[in-house]
């Protein structure tokens, strides 16, 4: 008969063994997508891919490159970043300076939540219904604002949850110094702005990573995107049409865009990570 | 016009709601000038709801109502045409719990001044002088430009206290600020604000009996958010008049 200490030691090695087991499942994923899309791509990635555009015939296995889907790629979601940064920080402020806790906050903070499950393939559509109301054709602006639509329920929810963890006793601490509104909105953007970047990047992820979304706003071409007006190409939709070709070496090279969309997510990962640090030196716990 | 009497601040029939509920009735108290008065009382009985009322710290929680007055060398901080801000540069908090400021301990002293005017020029001694007073000085010398939360909690509240100081306010407004701190980081903040009332008003509330009767000149005796007795510390610590602040001396209630 085992004894209380040591069935709860027990438990506890059990329960240890399962968070083990899941972490291991999640990053093996991870692991193993890293692999297969590295093993496959590799191969077809070479330096023209990089620094050329497609001109024709690149998706029949021609000569060419896919700098036309990266630099599309960053402008769409650098672009969308920022509009729905313009279109959430206020909506941010007003939910903290203004109606903080109340039942319309919860309300917003429902409504963003459920904006936030929403699959960005309805987003494409509606942004193509409006499109096509007021005569816009598939362009670059459009993708950027079909995407903020995306992105912008992820920024406001999360800078929201940010600020909602400032202590309060900073607050009162600021202001006991005889601080105005705005030296204390200064005070409060040095606690938080480790998590405003963060937020900012989780949106620009997602923005950046999103097929559906873009596939009839901001359309497609095989040339750098040169106007707001004009279609643009982007990097989750040139894998998509790699990777429905029936040539194999096309379909390595949509492997190979995979890679550089990966390494493009990694680096900017890697160094917000090492800004952060900094950012995040004097941060209040 | 301000008027330099006996008396520094004065609170007349103050009342503080939060929503419905009735925390502070009708208190009228004179906070002498120059002298350590402590607000005693048993928890929840609404002290720390006073000291916020003090400096308008309270009205950052909308669900809070102030009806009265607390005049500062006469004049009401609560009349419209004062500025808020100025009301809390002149008198300032040290809370219970330190929060030092997402900053240096060097910038962490220095912000106050900086906000108000000073120049960097001097800022140097003055980050030092504010530190050596709340004796700091020594433990951080050599880190000034270090995170401020890398430090214990006594150092912090010492921090705090040394960072409300460098705003050179009138009035010290302090919450149970020995609670979180040893013994030995407690008697020198007590030994801090004993030397401090020659050029400050300090108003502290403290749930230590022992070190109210070592630092109160004026005592205030709060219940269920009345003042039930108040008077110089020798008077109501030694012959209290009511039966309910016996009681609570006695260790009775509270
Ligand atoms: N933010 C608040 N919202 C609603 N009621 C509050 C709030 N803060 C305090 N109260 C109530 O007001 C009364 C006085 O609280 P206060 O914090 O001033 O007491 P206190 O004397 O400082 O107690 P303690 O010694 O435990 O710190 C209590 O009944 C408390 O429940
Ligand atoms: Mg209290």
């Amino acid at each position: 008969m085992m004894n209380r200490r040591q069935r709860r030691h027990l438990e506890e090695r059990f329960f240890k063994g399962v968070m083990r087991l899941s972490l291991f499942l999640a990053l093996g994923v991870l692991g193993l997508i890293i692999v297969t899309v590295t093993q496959k791509g590799i191969g077809s990635l070479s330096w023209s891919m990089l620094t050329k555009s497609s001109e024709g015939g690149f998706y029949l296995g021609k000569e060419g490159g896919i700098l036309n889907a990266i630099v599309g790629s960053l402008y769409l979601a650098a672009g969308a970043t920022a509009l729905a940064l313009v279109l959430g920080l206020p909506v941010v402020f007003y939910l903290h300076a203004y109606i903080g806790k109340s039942s319309l906050a919860n309300a917003v903070r429902l409504a963003f939540d459920v904006l936030w499950g929403i699959p960005s393939i309805v987003y494409g559509a509606f942004g193509f219904i409006l499109m096509l109301m007021i005569g816009m054709r598939a362009s670059l602006l459009g993708g950027i604002i079909t995407l903020a639509l995306v992105e912008l329920p992820i920024l406001v929810r999360t800078m929201d949850e940010v600020m909602r963890m400032i202590p309060h006793e900073l607050t009162e601490s600021t202001y006991a110094l005889g601080t105005t509104r705005l030296e204390l909105a200064g005070i409060l953007l040095r606690q938080t702005l480790p998590g405003l970047v963060t937020a900012v990047l989780l949106a620009f992820g997602r923005g950046i990573g999103d097929a559906a979304a873009v596939l009839f706003t901001a359309g497609y071409t095989d040339n750098m995107p040169d106007s707001l007006m004009r279609p643009v190409a982007s990097l989750p939709l040139a894998i998509f049409f790699q990777l429905s070709t029936p040539f194999p070496e096309v379909q390595a090279r949509a492997y190979a865009s995979a890679l550089v969309l990966t390494i493009l997510i990694l680096v900017i990962s890697l160094l917000a990570r090492l800004s952060l640090r900094a950012l995040g030196r004097h941060v209040i716990r | 016009m301000t008027i330099r009497t006996a008396t520094h601040l004065s609170i007349r029939n103050l009342d503080v709601w939060y929503g419905g509920q009735h925390a502070l009735k009708d208190i009228n108290a004179d906070i002498p000038r120059h002298q350590i008065t402590t607000i005693v009382g048993p928890s929840g009985c609404g002290k720390t709801t006073l000291l916020k009322s003090l400096n308008r710290l309270s009205e950052l929680n909308t669900q809070v109502n102030v009806s009265g007055q607390v005049l500062l060398d006469g004049i009401d901080i609560y009349d419209p045409a004062v500025d808020v801000t100025e009301v809390r540069t002149r008198i300032g908090l040290l809370a219970q719990k330190p929060c030092p400021l997402p900053m240096s301990i060097y910038d962490n002293i220095a912000y106050g001044p900086r906000i108000h005017g000073q120049k960097n020029g001097k800022m140097d001694d003055v980050v030092r002088t504010h530190l050596q007073d709340v004796e700091l000085w020594d433990e951080v010398k050599h880190r000034l430009k270090a995170p401020a939360t890398g430090l214990s909690v006594g150092q912090q509240q010492r921090l705090c206290l040394a960072r409300a100081l460098a705003v050179r306010p009138e009035v010290l407004l302090c919450d149970e600020s020995t609670s979180a701190l040893d013994p030995i980081s407690a008697r020198a903040v007590e030994r801090l604000l004993d030397r401090l009332k020659e050029n400050y008003t300090v108003v502290m509330v403290t749930h230590d009996l022992a070190q109210a009767r070592r630092l109160a000149d004026y005592v205030l005796f709060i219940w269920l958010g009345e003042v039930v007795e108040q008077g110089p510390a020798r008077h109501v610590f030694n012959q209290p008049r009511e039966p309910r602040t016996r009681a609570y001396l006695a260790g009775e209630i509270g």
